[in-house]
Formats: structure tokens, sequence, C-alpha cells
């Protein structure tokens, strides 16, 4: 077991590194700095200056070092648009409202989609089935932007329930937690069924009435108990989907996360931040699947004594 | 002992199973009459196809949904009848007075949890034992010999042999003492060694529990060494019932001793073996007539006419118009 999570981390670690080399590079392609940095009433000498200054004269392996050694230390740069701050302070302030939410809406499908997984596997066609595959359907087809605005129509502008944006209070989550979510619930929703199907199916499930276990514990310990394997396996998938939906929710809501930071630096081309937020969404992104890839490990024994 | 007129434990009555409600629906097994004594040993033997898990899972209420939807008869069990039962009853029949032992025993354990974890969960079931949870199951995996049995506890079943598992998911069909246990075909999957003496195993844990144990297989030789009676299942109905000396001796059906004369013996060498002509029809295409019209070598016109089942000899009833008369290798 020590030696899977050892590795996982390890790879972790490299797929960080490369991550950090396409970013660096990727923005060298972009275009100059400097000329986006100086803007177009520039001297040749204020050029000049600024590249030395910014290293841009030194060969690109040193240049990418410096980055590197920049980046590690929390220094990513300063923002262009927004007074000068650092950019890693931007995204820190932003970060609790994404975190927050993703937290929300990842709990939340949690819970309702494997509710409605098991009970359409348990009463297979009925009433709950259908809706169940229904939801999985649209949940998986309808574009998030898209439905953000519909729910915002109906239950703010229409119904006045829920308010249309803000960041604070309870309220304020459920139409961006649910727009961010429902993508996930939808799939969660039909892993979980399609997997309790199998489980309810299998033999081990017969054994486990056959010994006259409730079908409550026949249910809910052992089909689920094996059910939630696939579950588990695609949670960094999930994350993934739930951080660049983050992008579109929170700019449908305005919702003061790094998505719309992410929005906004990119339409006033303020560079190093975009750069930073790119960074700290891709390392939350192998972080998680690196968490994933050990909690993998600790819920299914025939992985545990593999390692 | 029990003697022939004790009412049977299981009393199986015109059972059918059939694909869905409704008499128009493709039965799996029809028409099914069969009795079990308490510590009887009845074998249920066929080729594979016939209905004998069907009949087996009807026992237990196991069957899929559907399956078990298109019940219909009786199985009358110490009284009750099971085709009636609710779930809560079923609930408390199941492993504490009828357990099995499923076919495929290498997916019967759930890899998730230890072997102590499904162990306990029927342990805690079984309100009249004393002692510990932790004593019971140990004593659990002793009764069916697994070394070690304290260190097991902790196992996974991937962590286990084939032939352990197979003892440990005997062990835990067995751990409310069952009256009636239903093996289906228990040890096919094993080698001939392992095989053996998990077979003795349950012979001597059934002897000491005085439990009634329905026996599922394909192999007489099984049969021969478990069994007081045998029931021989084609095509979805009992062919032929009778004590298993008499059924070796004088088999009366004629798929009967078909199947007897694929049994390889002592001085046959294996691949001279003769083997029954066709295969059986699937649940769809089954003939009219006596199922077995289509392979028998003495099918005539009236085997077109569904024979009924009729006592030849005491407690031996065959489903045959033309039933064999002379005695096996008489020749
Ligand atoms: N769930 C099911 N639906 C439809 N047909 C089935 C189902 N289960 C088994 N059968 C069919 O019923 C017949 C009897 O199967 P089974 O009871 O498993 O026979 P055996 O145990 O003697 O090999 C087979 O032809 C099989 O294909
Ligand atoms: S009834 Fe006819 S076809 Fe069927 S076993 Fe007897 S002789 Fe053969
Ligand atoms: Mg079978």
């Amino acid at each position: 077991m020590f030696k899977i999570v050892a590795a996982r981390t390890v790879e972790a670690l490299i797929a960080l590194l490369l991550m950090s080399i396409v970013i660096f590079f990727l923005s060298r392609l972009t275009g100059d700095p400097v000329a986006l940095l100086l803007g177009d009433g520039a001297t040749e000498a204020d050029k000049i200056k600024l590249t030395r200054d910014l290293g841009l004269d030194q060969p690109i392996v040193i240049q990418y070092l410096t980055f590197l050694g920049k980046a590690l230390t929390g220094d990513f740069g300063r923002s262009v648009a927004a007074g000068n701050q650092p950019a890693l302070q931007l995204i820190m302030a932003r970060l609790p409202a994404s975190l927050s939410l993703a937290g929300v809406a990842l709990a939340f499908t949690m819970v309702v989609g494997i509710l409605f997984g098991v009970m359409a596997a348990v009463r297979h066609n009925s009433a709950v089935d259908i809706a169940a595959r229904l939801i999985a359907l649209v949940g998986q087809s309808v574009p998030s932007f898209w439905l953000g605005i519909v729910l915002m129509y109906v239950f703010a502008v229409q119904l006045g329930w829920l308010p249309t944006s803000g960041y604070g209070r309870w309220e304020h989550y459920v139409l961006p937690a649910a727009t961010l979510g429902l993508f996930t619930l939808a799939a969660i929703t039909r892993l979980v069924r399609s997997s309790m199907l199998e489980a309810l199916g299998s033999e081990y499930i017969k054994l486990a009435r056959v010994k006259g276990l409730s079908e409550s514990v026949v249910i809910w310990k052992h089909a689920l108990a094996n059910s939630l394997i696939p579950v588990v396996t695609f949670m960094g998938t999930f994350f993934a989907v739930m951080i660049t939906g983050a992008v579109i929710v929170e700019t449908v809501f305005s919702w003061p996360g790094i998505g719309r930071l992410a929005y906004e630096s990119i339409l006033a081309r303020d560079f190093p931040v975009v750069q930073a937020v790119v960074l700290v969404i891709t390392s939350l992104f192998i972080i998680a699947n690196l968490l994933v890839d050990i909690l993998y490990v600790v819920i299914d024994p025939r992985m545990r004594s593999r390692g | 002992m029990t003697t022939p007129t004790d009412p049977p434990l299981l009393d199986i009555r015109n059972l059918s199973v059939r694909l869905g409600e409704g008499a128009a629906s493709p039965a799996l097994i029809e028409n099914i009459n069969l009795r079990i004594r308490a510590g009887e040993t009845v074998g249920l033997v066929g080729e594979s196809g016939s209905g004998k898990t069907t009949l087996g899972m009807s026992l237990m209420r196991l069957l899929p949904p559907l399956l078990d939807r298109g019940l219909s008869g009786q199985i009358h069990y110490d009284g009750d009848d099971i085709v009636q039962m609710d779930r809560a009853e079923l609930t408390r029949l199941r492993g504490g007075e009828i357990s099995m032992i499923l076919q495929d025993p290498m997916a019967s354990l759930n890899p998730i949890f230890t072997i102590g974890n499904q162990l306990k969960e029927g342990l805690r079931l079984h309100a009249t034992a004393s002692g510990s949870l932790e004593d019971r199951a140990i004593a659990a995996l002793e009764s069916v010999r697994i070394p070690s049995p304290e260190a097991r506890l902790q196992n996974h079943p991937h962590q286990m042999s084939g032939g352990m598992r197979q003892r440990v998911v005997g062990a835990i069909s067995l751990t409310r003492a069952p009256r009636l246990l239903v093996a289906d075909e228990p040890t096919t999957s094993l080698d001939v060694t392992i095989q053996y003496q998990f077979l003795e195993l349950l012979k001597d844990l059934q002897k000491r529990a005085g439990m009634a144990m329905l026996f599922i297989t394909h192999d007489f030789g099984v049969v021969a060494k478990m069994c007081d009676r045998v029931a021989v299942m084609y095509a979805g109905q009992i062919v032929e019932e009778g004590p298993v000396r008499e059924i070796f001796r004088r088999p009366r059906h004629w798929y009967t001793r078909a199947l007897l004369d694929s049994v390889p013996t002592l001085d046959q060498a294996l691949d001279r073996l003769p083997t029954i002509p066709g295969s059986p029809p699937s649940v769809a295409n089954r003939p009219q007539g006596c199922r077995f019209h289509p392979r028998c070598a003495n099918a005539q016109a009236k085997c077109m006419q569904m024979p009924p089942m009729a006592e030849l000899a005491p407690a031996h009833d065959v489903r045959c118009w033309f039933p064999l008369q002379e005695q096996r290798g008489a020749a």
C-alpha cells in the first residue's frame, strides 16, 4: 500500500513539473510580454530596460528555471490591471469562494446522485428509474451557461425565491451549486445505477440473501460498497468538470471565485494573472487526482494488498 | 432416525417457473413434485440447462424478479408454503431454516469485506448460539478445517485459494445450522482431491446436524457417494426419481440410462465413452410430447404425447411410455 501511494505521489510531482514547463513555454508563444506590459506608446529604451528587468535577455532555460524558482516560493508575478498586486494574492483572495462552491456542489451531487442511483437500480424500470435515466440524459447534454441562465430566470427573476447573484449566505449557493453540479449529478446517478444493477445480479448478493440478511443490509452495505468504487475512480474527472465549469458558472452568477478571476483577467489581458490562475487550477487538479488515487487504494482491498 | 411415514420436511407440489406470469409463458421448470425428509439427501442430476439451479433457487425465493413473478405451485416447508411467503417471512426462512451453497463459490464472497466480517453477519442472526462472536467465527472456520482461523478472519477473499474460499462459503452457508441445505454443484470448480475432501466434510457436518440436503450435480459419481435418493431432470421436468441404488442398477428412463452410460467406469477408457447424441433443447424450443424424444433411441409415435409420471416400483417414478426393463450391464 505504501509503495503504491509513494509511486502515485512521484507521478503527481512529475506531472506538476511537466505542466509548469508547458505553461511557461505556452505563455512565451502567446506574445511578447514586453509589448504587452508596456502598451503602444513605449520608447525603444523603455523596452530594452524592461527586457533586462524581466530577465528576457537570458537563455530560455535560465528563464524557465528562474520562473520555476519564483513559482515555488509563491511568486507568480504581478497583476498588470489590478494595481500591480501580486497575482498569488489576487488568487488567494478568490480561492475560498470557489472551493466552497465546488465543495457544496460536490457534496450535494454525491448524496443525491448515490441515493438516486441506488433507488433506480433497486426499483428497476419503475418511475424512480425513469426519472433517474431522464436526469442522467438531460444533465449530461445541457450546457451549463444555458442552465444557469434558465435557473436564474425562473427561480430568481420570475419566482423571486432566490437571489440572482451575490456571495455570503446559503441562499446564494443554491442556484450556482445546482448549475455547477448537474453534469456530475447526472454522471454519478448513471454510474451508481449501472454498477448497482450489476452488483445486485452478482453471486455475492445471492450469498448475502442466503444468509438471511435484511434487504437494507444487502443493498446499502453489500451492493453499494462495490458500486462506489467506480464513483471514486471518476472523482478526479468530476473535480475537473467542476473546476472548468466554475469559469462559466461564476461568471453567470457573478460569483467572486477564481473562475471569474480567470474570465476577468483574460478580458483585461492581465497576462501574469491568467498564467497564475492556470497554474493554480492545474495544480489543484493534479493534487485532487492524487488524493483520488490514494482513496481508491484505501477502499479497494484488492488494490491495497498489491503494494 | 426418520421413517418414510414421517411428513416430509419439504414437499414441492406442481412447482413451475415461467418467464413471466401467465400459463402461456415458456417454463424453465414445469410441474415439479419432490419431497425431502429430515436428514435425507436427495440428488438432482441432469445436463446443464435442465433447470436444476432454477429449482434450487426457487426453494429460497432467490430467483431474479421476473422469474419469481412466474413462480406457481406450492413449496410446503414445515407446514408453511414458501411460494406465499412475504419478504419478512423469507428473511426469517433464509439462512436459519434453509440455506444454500451457490453454484459459483469463487464469486460468492464480497470482495470488499473481510472473511470475518462476512461470517459474523450470519452468526449475529443466530440467536440461540452462545459464546463471543469472535470465538464462534473461529469455530466456524475450524469446522471446515481452515488452518490458523484467527488470522484468516482478517483476510479478504482474494487472499485465499479457491479451495479455501469454497470452504469459507460452506462455513457461511452453514453458520446458522439450517435444517435444509441446497448444494448447487458445490465442487465442480475444484480439483479432484479438494473436491473429495469437501464432500467428506459436507457429509460429516450433515451427519452431526441431522440436516436434509438437496444435492445438485451432473456427476453420478458424486450422487453415489452422497445421496439416498435421486431425481433426474431433463428440459425442465423430473423424468425419473427413486432410491440411488435402484436407479444405478435398474434405470427405467432412457435418458437416465444414457446419462449413466456416459459416466466413466474403471474398465472404460475415457476416449471411448458414449455420449448422448444431440443437445438439450433451450427453454423456448422444447419439443412436443416426451421432451427427450428427439434424442431417444426408442422414440415411437406415442412419444409425441407427454407421458405421465408413473410409479413403477415402490418410491420409483418414471415419466416414459416404454420404460426400460432390463438391468444395466446385463445387456
Ligand atoms: N434469468 C433467466 N432468464 C431466462 N432464462 C433463464 C434464466 N436463468 C436461466 N435460464 C434458462 O433456464 C434454463 C435452466 O437453467 P438452470 O436452472 O441454470 O439449469 P441448470 O442449473 O440445470 O444448468 C436454461 O436453459 C437457462 O438458459
Ligand atoms: S417416452 Fe418415448 S421418447 Fe420418451 S424416453 Fe420414453 S421411449 Fe424415449
Ligand atoms: Mg446450474
